[in-house]
């Protein structure tokens, strides 16, 4: 049993100890995790993907602090009743852009990885303000204060330039304009030249028009709240990646 | 009890007094600079809160120090027993705090007309389910970890707990980590990584904690008079080593300013999606299974007094359930937009964890092997078996769990919430309160504990509570799984979500007096080792333990 006698020089060294369990247990995540950054089908571009508009990444801050993800999912599994419910399955690109990504890992809500244009912002408002007035058997607690906080985003920029230091593609433009655009957006009709200025910013990284959102979302147009913010991210929840032009019998798609 | 006097090598006992507040005094003025330039409320809140506690600290170790006269507060020649005195004092209050939060989040759930309210935004179910799963395993199992290794490191290596001062500063930073954690998700600071939710800066913190933990440990181990290291220490060392890999790893982020309390993780997608269940699923492996696994290796054999069963079985199953852990995380992701090479390689090294986890299980229970009588006489003792029983039963479900397949139907639904809570109420929370109840007699020199017939009343109800609460949650489980993709006659999904959230009602009710017989369990506990420490009832009697003479002839390992 010369195994057993060779342990007993571990049991006797406690930093050769130290050293054989620092490598045992480093071995698996190397294995597991380190591929998903260089394997192509892990990293690919999808048309579509754009990093989040100023209004919609408050939003989602705003999403993350209330906790959201406790209850609610954003991924949706190829399974066929799972697609039904909710819509194209779930690409990894969808969340590149998502640091930290927001998959969920419990459905006490539905999931919603593509409730985006599924409901209107005044659905999205009542729902909000008082679930059960909805929804009369839900689970869901109440979000009203969001309606009544003002939005601090004198900040924004900063959240994109540390974004952009993980790796999301934001333009200086962008960043310059990170305000400019947060207040279009929620404010239609308010200033035309600032919403083609933010439709250009982010249409154009999405390569297609259409991905951006204009709304008064909370229908309160004497401010920006938070409610604004957080509906402005629920609407652009799965729109991104145009699912109508993809064609699985092209070469191109073929593995 | 005496040991065997050194003579003290290196520096005296003031050093570890020095340097710590050196260390702690600088945090406080580094942490007073972002105080007055917070740029946010929450930073500033949680700046405020920690230069108070750190300034307090800092008073209380000099009023403390004076008070000494000369004496040498380090004295090589006692374990240092009132550390761990303390932690199983915050153990029981986290665990309590811990375990009523838990039963509001279950009333929320159950009720939400009743315990929401529009006007507290703070208190709704998601800022206050991360206060939950943090005081439970990391306030709770982090100072029942902390207070048993401290414990059992001293005796298994016959020499007082390794540098001075900072065995507490390892408890009490440790404790303000808590601290700002549950502030912080209150306040709605959370980086949304499940239980990893602090941000950076409390982050940062615990990494330095933890790096004196670490010292600690291994200092005690270097001193030891005991030339093999006993296997709880192997156990131990494994958490202890792990969790910093962890916890590093998976928090690595941008903070937006170095004054602000938000930061961006430095992944994204289905990379930190990976990472994020690699450290989730190992805090599971490392936090609350090795961790309770070297607890178990003392507390067992050292209360029914036999030796552990089988020392070739804890050599196999050590370094086969670490090395076979690490690899598990995928099985979170199965489904998802993860690559199947992956979901696959998790799925298959889930399955095989089953059999290290019986190891553990089998080596603990089999320790018993003359002394079965001690399950029906010994409450503690049948507690831990218990705990063992529980263990076993959540290692077989987490590999069938893990199947593809299974998962298929499992995941997002309660049947998760079940597997999760009958180990941690059935495992971590048995072999914990086992751990306590042998505990606090030893430390406060009682012959038993103030009421056995107590501890019966609480290992009934806690049962009876976990019981409640996992046959609940599997049938909740398992029924909303079902509903999601059944399908009508005419090829339509049959129900609506809200049509499965209304189906769990009942089942809520019973999860949500399950979780209340626990906590009853946990106050009926605490009161009983209040009254142990304080020597009432059958915990009168002082405890007559032979002095400790000379180290014994020492014998090889076998």
């Amino acid at each position: 049993m010369s195994i057993f006698n060779r342990h007993q020089k571990l049991e006797r060294h406690s930093l050769l100890l130290s050293a054989g369990i620092l490598v045992v247990v480093a071995i698996g995540g190397l294995v597991e995790i380190a591929p998903l950054f260089y394997l192509e089908n892990t990293i690919e571009k999808v048309e579509g993907m754009r990093p989040y508009t100023p209004l919609e990444l408050k939003g989602r801050n705003i999403y993350i602090r209330e906790g959201c993800y406790t209850c609610h999912s954003q991924m949706v599994r190829p399974l066929r009743d799972e697609v039904e419910r909710y819509g194209h399955y779930s690409l990894a690109a969808e969340s590149m852009y998502d640091h930290p990504f927001q998959w969920g890992s419990k459905r006490t809500g539905p999931d919603l990885a593509r409730v985006g244009g599924k409901y209107s912002d005044e659905w999205h408002l009542d729902h909000l303000i008082n679930p059960a007035a909805l929804v009369p058997d839900t689970v869901m607690p109440p979000y009203a204060f969001l309606a009544s906080k003002t939005l601090r985003y004198n900040d924004v920029a900063d959240h994109m330039i540390a974004l952009r230091r993980a790796g999301v593609p934001y333009t200086d433009d962008m960043i310059a304009n990170a305000k400019a655009d947060l207040v279009a957006q929620a404010s239609p009709g308010a200033d035309f030249d600032a919403e083609d200025g933010l439709l250009e910013r982010y249409d154009g990284a999405a390569g297609r028009p259409g991905t951006v959102k204009i709304s008064d979302f909370d229908q309160d147009p004497a401010r920006i709240t938070e409610m604004d913010a957080l509906i402005a991210y629920l609407q652009m929840l799965g729109t991104l990646v145009d699912f109508t032009v993809y064609e699985a019998d092209d070469l191109s798609n073929r593995r | 009890m005496s040991i065997q006097v050194r003579p003290s090598s290196g520096a005296g006992p003031g050093a570890s007094i020095g340097t710590v507040s050196l260390l702690t005094g600088l945090v406080a003025f580094g942490v007073l600079l972002i105080a007055a330039n917070a740029a946010d409320p929450m930073m500033g809140a949680h700046a405020w809160i920690f230069f108070f506690l750190a300034v307090g600290g800092l008073v209380a170790t000099g009023l403390w120090a004076g008070s000494l006269n000369g004496r040498n507060p380090f004295d090589e020649a006692h374990y240092d027993d009132t550390i761990v005195k303390f932690g199983v004092f915050t153990a029981m209050f986290w665990g309590i705090a811990g375990f009523l939060v838990g039963l509001i989040i279950a009333l929320q759930l159950t009720w939400p007309n009743l315990f929401y309210f529009p006007d507290l935004g703070w208190t709704n179910f998601g800022r206050i389910r991360p206060l939950h799963t943090s005081a439970v395993i990391f306030a709770f199992g982090g100072n029942v970890l902390i207070a048993t290794s401290f414990y059992v490191v001293q005796r298994t290596c016959r020499t007082r707990l390794a540098g001075g001062l900072w065995p507490w500063f390892v408890f009490w930073g440790f404790n303000l980590f808590i601290v700002i954690a549950g502030t912080g998700y209150l306040l709605g600071v959370t980086q949304s990584k499940e239980y990893a939710e602090p941000e950076w800066y409390a982050d940062l913190w615990l990494t330095i904690v933890w790096v004196a933990y670490l010292a600690v440990f291994l200092g005690t181990l270097w001193k030891r008079k005991e030339p093999h290291i006993y296997v709880a220490n192997w156990f131990y060392l494994s958490f202890i080593v792990t969790i910093a890999m962890l916890h590093i790893v998976n928090n690595l982020a941008i903070p937006v300013s170095l004054t602000g309390s938000k930061s961006y993780s430095l992944y994204s997608g289905v990379q930190d999606a990976l990472i994020q269940w690699w450290y989730g699923h190992n805090a599971v492996g490392f936090f609350l299974t090795t961790g309770f696994l070297a607890i178990m290796y003392y507390f067992i054999p050292k209360q029914v007094n036999r030796p552990v069963y089988s020392y070739r079985l804890s050599i196999v199953h050590f370094w086969s359930l670490i090395f076979i852990y690490i690899w598990a995380g995928p099985h979170h992701l199965h489904y998802t937009a993860l690559p199947q090479w992956a979901q696959t390689l998790g799925m298959v090294f889930s399955v095989m964890l089953w059999m290290p986890s019986w190891g553990g299980m089998i080596n603990g229970v089999m320790t018993l092997s003359g002394a079965w009588d001690k399950l029906r006489t010994d409450p503690v003792v049948r507690m831990m078996i218990v705990a063992l029983a529980f263990y076993g039963m959540s290692t077989f479900e987490g590999p069938l769990m893990s199947v593809r397949a299974v998962n298929a139907l499992s995941h997002y639904t309660e049947w998760g919430i079940a597997h999760v809570h009958s180990g941690s109420m059935g495992w971590v929370g048995f072999i914990s309160f086992g751990a306590l109840y042998c505990l606090t007699p030893w430390l406060w020199k009682r012959k038993g504990l103030y009421s056995k017939a107590l501890v019966e009343w609480h290992f009934w109800l806690a049962t009876l509570g976990i019981l409640f609460y996992i046959t609940a949650m599997y049938v909740a489980g398992i029924t909303e799984g079902f509903m999601w993709r059944a399908y009508n006659e005419f090829g339509f999904l049959e129900y609506a979500f809200i049509e499965t959230v209304k189906a769990k009602h009942v089942m809520y009710i019973i999860r949500a007096a399950g979780g209340a017989l626990y906590l009853i369990g946990a106050l009926l506990m605490a009161y009983n080792l209040i009254r142990t420490a304080m020597g009432h009832g059958e915990a009168s009697e002082a405890r007559t333990d032979a002095p400790r003479s000379a180290a014994p002839a020492l014998q090889p390992a076998e």
